[in-house]
């Protein structure tokens, strides 16, 4: 970073340590939850997020302001290795709100208090968070638009273009909408949540791998925030689905036809 | 006098109703599209019901189409209240234009439930009112139950792109419950010609100096069925090519079923059909009575979105594709020799 300029642009980009989304996941035999002794990774939407961010740097003229792009997480020791991975993508600084092993993953709404703790007594100026849209593991998909409506700022989800007007400090957002899709125009500051179709996130190289190792991460407790991540819902059980019976195979279409009215599905023209 | 002695009838009336639990009010956000009834939010109404208290639906939109859909929905069964708010600041429907009208109506009121379906508005919108009014929101419910004694409802939701099923319990120490509500779990709500309701109008919310401005809006068209309310759903994914073998080729056989189209996101990324076609944990849920998997792998993220269909068919050239761990019926062949003659044979 620069000494002694204005900073253009704050890009906040709060990230999620998630099972892996290839992982087939097992329900543990007590209930509780799924077993967690498997391959983690970032969840996908806010690799698309970061990704977005990074882009948003690339695509100014040479010679702007800079950018900055701070990566945030919360959770148990581990996940700092998903602020690795975003600061290999190209973030210049991280958060880590340290959560102990054992606590219950916080909630949308814990973590929405958490971000605009630190939006608020942790940096200067933010411009815009974006998050991902969901995270793969709860399925929620809440975080965004409540942290939005905790800071009363507007919100811009499921985003599949970014188009930011420095000039007029507002964003062009493309999302997608049920049906189609929608284009609204977003002031600073601003929430936005990726839809898978944003963008192509990169992998980082190796020499970006070892440049993030030397990025700062500052670590907070929940109490340096004054934030409970303490949950509302209570879980009761995890359960497996009903299984599926299926698995039966036909050796030709003559076959597939037959099962197909027998089952009362004929041609309707 | 008069006034005083209702009020102190009211605080006993409070006061008994706190004592064995109050009875649930449950708030429905009745979505529509140019003076159509969204039929998710059929579907959240039934869900409405079954806290088994009053509910009251809420309809929000322009002069243009608020009346309509009001007259409409004041038959829908199982309703036994009707506010609507009609303003041209809603006539693009935008999270912060709309939740200040939320707020203003849930606080210090006597609802205990707020529902929906979970549509691309809804999701936008509920949490940004449910963190103002700091209560959690649970998504996509697939059941519940209230238990009035207690106050708390129980709801169960899928986790892990369906591969978990998760109960969960918001206490009484939440005021406020807001759920949003799977459409295939629960059948749409229906209508009612002899109903007569409460029906109220709201003044609109002002929200001066909104931060937000829409623009424009795309809608994909299309004849055919709606895609997450279809009986009949055929499904394509990536050997489909491009737009126009895929269109080519499942056209006529969705034509011949009075199908509706889906696509996997493979398909979808590669630009085969319109992003809103797309089958999955990120896209939409189906539970069609029928579905049709054509060259589509299996995914977990794809049967995240429709291994709740009653029948599934799948036709891949991989014996092994996941797909056919849950089809019904699974043909391994190439799909361009076995569609045609599947067209052909349904047709006989």
């Amino acid at each position: 970073m620069r000494p002694s300029t204005t900073r253009l642009l704050n890009i906040l980009v709060p990230v999620k340590r998630a099972v892996d989304y290839a992982v087939k996941i097992r329900v543990n035999p007590q209930q509780t939850g799924v077993d967690l002794n498997v391959k983690h990774s970032m969840n996908p939407f806010d690799e698309i997020a970061i990704e977005e961010a990074v882009r948003i740097r690339e695509r100014l003229p040479k010679g702007s302001e800079p950018v900055t792009i701070t990566a945030l997480t919360i959770g148990p020791p581990k996940s700092v290795e998903t602020l690795r991975t975003a600061l290999a993508m190209g973030a210049d600084a991280a958060f880590h709100v340290e959560l102990p092993e054992t606590s219950p993953a916080p909630e949308p709404l814990g973590v929405a208090k958490a971000v605009q703790a630190i939006i608020e007594k942790q940096l200067n100026s933010v411009d815009m968070v974006i998050l991902g849209k969901q995270s793969i593991d709860d399925d929620l998909g809440q975080t965004g638009q409540m942290l939005a409506g905790l800071l009363d700022w507007g919100q811009a989800t499921y985003a599949s273009k970014v188009d930011l007007d420095l000039e007029q400090k507002n964003a062009v957002i493309t999302r997608e909408i049920d049906g189609g899709l929608e284009q609204v125009c977003v002031k600073f500051p601003l929430i936005v949540t990726t839809d898978l179709r944003l963008n192509e996130p990169r992998y980082a190289s190796l020499p970006n791998i070892m440049k993030a190792k030397k990025k700062p991460v500052t670590k907070l407790t929940p109490a340096d925030l004054g934030v409970s991540f303490k949950p509302q819902m209570e879980v009761i059980k995890v359960t497996e689905p009903p299984k599926r019976v299926g698995g039966t195979k036909v050796e030709s279409v003559d076959e597939l036809v037959e099962k197909l009215k027998a089952a009362g599905f004929t041609a309707v023209s | 006098m008069l006034p005083r002695r209702s009020f102190v009838i009211f605080r006993s009336f409070l006061t008994r109703n706190y004592a064995s639990g109050p009875s649930p009010h449950a708030l429905v956000f009745l979505e529509h599209r140019q003076g159509d009834i969204d039929s998710g939010s059929l579907s959240a109404l039934t869900a409405a019901s079954q806290l088994g208290g009053k509910v009251a639906g809420l309809v929000v939109g322009s002069s243009e189409f608020v009346p309509a859909v009001v007259d409409k929905v004041k038959k829908l069964k199982g309703l036994t209240s009707l506010l609507h708010s009609t303003s041209d600041l809603y006539a693009e429907q935008l999270p912060e234009t709309l939740s200040p009208l939320l707020e203003k109506l849930l606080s210090d009121s006597e609802y205990t439930h707020v529902v929906s379906t979970p549509s691309s508005l809804a999701k936008s919108l509920l949490p940004r009112v449910a963190a103002k009014l700091d209560v959690p929101l649970v998504s996509e419910i697939t059941s519940l139950e209230h238990d009035s004694s207690s106050n708390s409802t129980t709801f169960t939701r899928p986790i892990y792109a369906g591969n978990a099923i998760s109960t969960v319990r918001l206490p009484s120490s939440v005021p406020i419950k807001f759920f949003t509500v799977r459409a295939t779990n629960f059948d749409p709500a229906p209508f009612e010609e002899s109903q007569e309701i409460e029906v109220k109008a709201i003044d609109p919310v002002d929200v001066p100096n909104c931060p937000t401005k829409h623009i424009s809006t795309q809608l994909a068209k299309s004849d055919r069925p709606d895609l997450s309310v279809a009986g009949r759903v055929v499904s394509g994914g990536r050997p489909l090519k491009n737009a126009e073998t895929f269109a080519a080729t499942l056209n006529p056989l969705a034509d011949v079923l009075g199908a509706a189209l889906g696509a996997s996101r493979a398909a979808v990324d590669a630009g085969y059909v319109d992003n809103s076609l797309q089958v999955g944990q990120t896209g939409k849920v189906v539970a069609p009575e029928l579905y049709m998997a054509i060259g589509i792998s299996g995914a977990i993220q794809h049967l995240a979105g429709m291994k709740d269909s009653k029948m599934i068919v799948a036709v891949n050239k991989d014996p092994d594709a996941p797909i056919f761990q849950v089809a019904d019926v699974g043909l391994v062949a190439d799909l361009y020799e076995a569609v045609p003659q599947i067209i052909e044979k349904l047709k006989q």
